[in-house]
């Protein structure tokens, strides 16, 4: 059931995450919630990582306690086997090694796409003003956002943002990027520019790819391995592979072997979301 | 949703500035025909049938316009606004932050603020008063009160209200807690600021006219606005007291266009709403 490899760090891609036993207890008012109960996934470096499962099923608390946002109650992350956090060390440090792609989008209003892409970099003082906004120019022109650079978030539209966000991450040379069911509020057509705009930058870049969604389609069209999670307390169900060649484009969503695996991931996960719905009701009962 | 299509924008804008100016017109033809129907048709129209007429409010203002001491007044009156408003800023903006970004300082702080603040500005008068030595500063401290607490309410909650996110974000690429206040924190609360300073601009008028008012301002001149009307109440010029009502509008308009011509370049990403 669990899918335990020892990952071995040498001449490896970057950004293996290793989670190992994690429990997660939330203890608003002495209620303590159980989100993440128990949960090991290995995540092997330049992988694309989808995490599926119910809605509030602790998929985000995991993926907080990875970017360093949160604390873990029991267990271990290691990121290319370093220490993110674990029993000596509750919660990770926040770091541009693993950047964050937020649910409700994260663009700083107040700032043109061109600042926002260069903030990090400014930031951490790895580059001028001058050369990190070129660079930023750069990679937000590459991402196809090359005559919105002077926009601010509010002048673009949703997707646009997304991939400025994206590239947002990206310019900090992350080993991880974590995304957060970044195209949840979108609608199909937009989904699926945004699909082959990420693995455009997947082909490109290599970068290991952990990624929440609730959407099957998505997780089999993008990922190389879709975790399946339980309802809360979260905890890994099932590991499908997704042995699909890269380059995918839209018709490999035709493909006799796409169904297959959106059976497999559907019926796993189906199951959850039965069970989370009836916990549901009994809580409103 | 506007999408700031320029032609579309400056159309609107200019429709808008014809049916203000319109609007503007048929207010005074309405104010004449009100306060003259007696005269013409022997009905006198209840309440407005006392106003006087605009013509007799321009030859009232036109009398003043020479008068140094009703110039004098605009002075001391945008004088005690600016003052009280400024400190009120320069108090009201770090004392919101501070509430906004530390929980002790909120401890503290917060629930002595909050007893004082429902207490009308003008409640705090006569306390002034007697506490402060001379006219002049204790309507400067009421001026000031009645901004400072509407501005700190609106930066305390701008501040708290900022997207989570934000922060993780800015702090996931490396931003300190000082790229943090000064990036992310500051220009995030700074529409509230401006929200707080329109509002805080618009109750400064109110209390320094009444504060002026009250306190019977000393001199023609240094009285301000407020004892403008207070005086000419006394000398039983209606016309005038039109005038110095009419005036005080116009400075109040005036200021709080100052604030927003001054929010729309601070905040170029907020022009598209």
């Amino acid at each position: 059931m669990v899918n335990k490899t020892k990952t071995d760090t040498s001449g490896e891609k970057p950004g293996a995450l290793s989670i190992r036993n994690v429990s997660k207890t939330y203890d608003p008012e002495g209620v303590n919630v159980l989100a993440v109960d128990d949960c090991s996934m290995e995540v092997a470096g330049g992988e694309v990582c989808m995490i599926v499962g119910p809605s509030g099923c602790g998929k985000t608390t995991l993926l907080n306690a990875i970017a360093g946002f949160h604390s873990i109650t029991e267990g271990i992350i290691e990121l290319d086997g370093e220490l993110l956090c674990g029993p000596t060390k509750p919660k990770a440090d926040q770091g541009a090694d693993r950047m964050v792609v937020f649910q409700h989008g994260a663009l700083f209003p107040w700032k043109t796409l061109t600042e926002n892409v260069s903030y990090g970099p400014i930031v951490q003082g790895n580059l001028g003003k001058a050369e990190a906004e070129e660079k930023a120019n750069h990679m937000l022109a590459e991402a196809g956002l090359g005559s919105f650079i002077n926009k601010f978030p509010g002048e673009v539209s949703s997707g646009m943002a997304r991939r400025a966000e994206i590239v947002r991450a990206l310019i900090n040379n992350p080993k991880v990027l974590l995304l957060d069911e970044p195209y949840r509020a979108m609608d199909a057509l937009t989904k699926q520019i945004m699909h082959e705009s990420l693995l455009e930058t997947y082909d490109r870049t290599g970068v290991t790819i952990f990624f929440i969604t609730h959407d099957l389609e998505e997780a089999i069209f993008l990922g190389d391995k879709v975790h399946v999670v339980t309802t809360r307390p979260c905890q890994l169900k099932k590991t499908v592979e997704v042995n699909i060649p890269r380059p995918r484009s839209y018709e490999t969503q035709s493909s006799e072997e796409f169904r297959k695996l959106l059976d497999e991931v559907n019926e796993a996960v189906h199951e959850e979301a039965v069970k989370a719905f009836q916990a549901g009701e009994r809580e409103m009962a | 949703m506007s999408t700031g299509k320029s032609s579309i924008a400056k159309a609107f804008r200019s429709q808008t500035f014809r049916r203000g100016v319109l609007a503007i017109i048929f207010f005074i033809i309405f104010w004449q025909v009100g306060s003259s129907l007696d005269d013409w048709i022997g009905i006198d129209l209840f309440g407005i049938g006392l106003v006087p007429p605009p013509g007799d409010v321009l030859a009232a203002f036109l009398e003043v316009i020479p008068l140094p001491g009703y110039w004098m007044s605009w002075v001391s009156s945008f004088q005690r606004v600016i003052t009280g408003f400024l400190v009120a800023m320069i108090l009201g903006i770090p004392f919101g932050l501070l509430l906004a970004v530390n929980r002790y300082f909120r401890g503290v702080f917060f629930p002595p603020f909050e007893i004082l603040r429902p207490i009308p500005p003008l409640a705090w008068v006569p306390a002034s008063l007697i506490f402060w030595p001379t006219n002049e500063m204790s309507i400067a401290f009421v001026t000031f009160l009645g901004a400072f607490f509407t501005i700190v309410i609106n930066v305390l909650g701008g501040a708290r209200s900022i997207d989570i996110s934000y922060l993780r974000a800015a702090q996931s690429m490396g931003a300190t807690q000082l790229d943090l206040f000064w990036k992310i924190i500051l220009p995030g609360t700074l529409p509230s600021i401006f929200t707080g300073a329109a509002v805080g601009m618009g109750i400064t008028w109110e209390v320094v006219l009444a504060a002026e008012m009250i306190s019977g301002g000393g001199t023609q001149g240094g009285g301000g606005l407020g004892f403008f009307i207070w005086n000419s109440y006394m000398g039983g010029s209606l016309e005038q007291i039109v005038v110095g009502m009419l005036s005080i509008g116009v400075a109040g308009y005036l200021s709080s266009s100052a604030i927003r011509k001054l929010g729309y370049t601070m905040m170029p990403w907020r022009r598209l709403f």
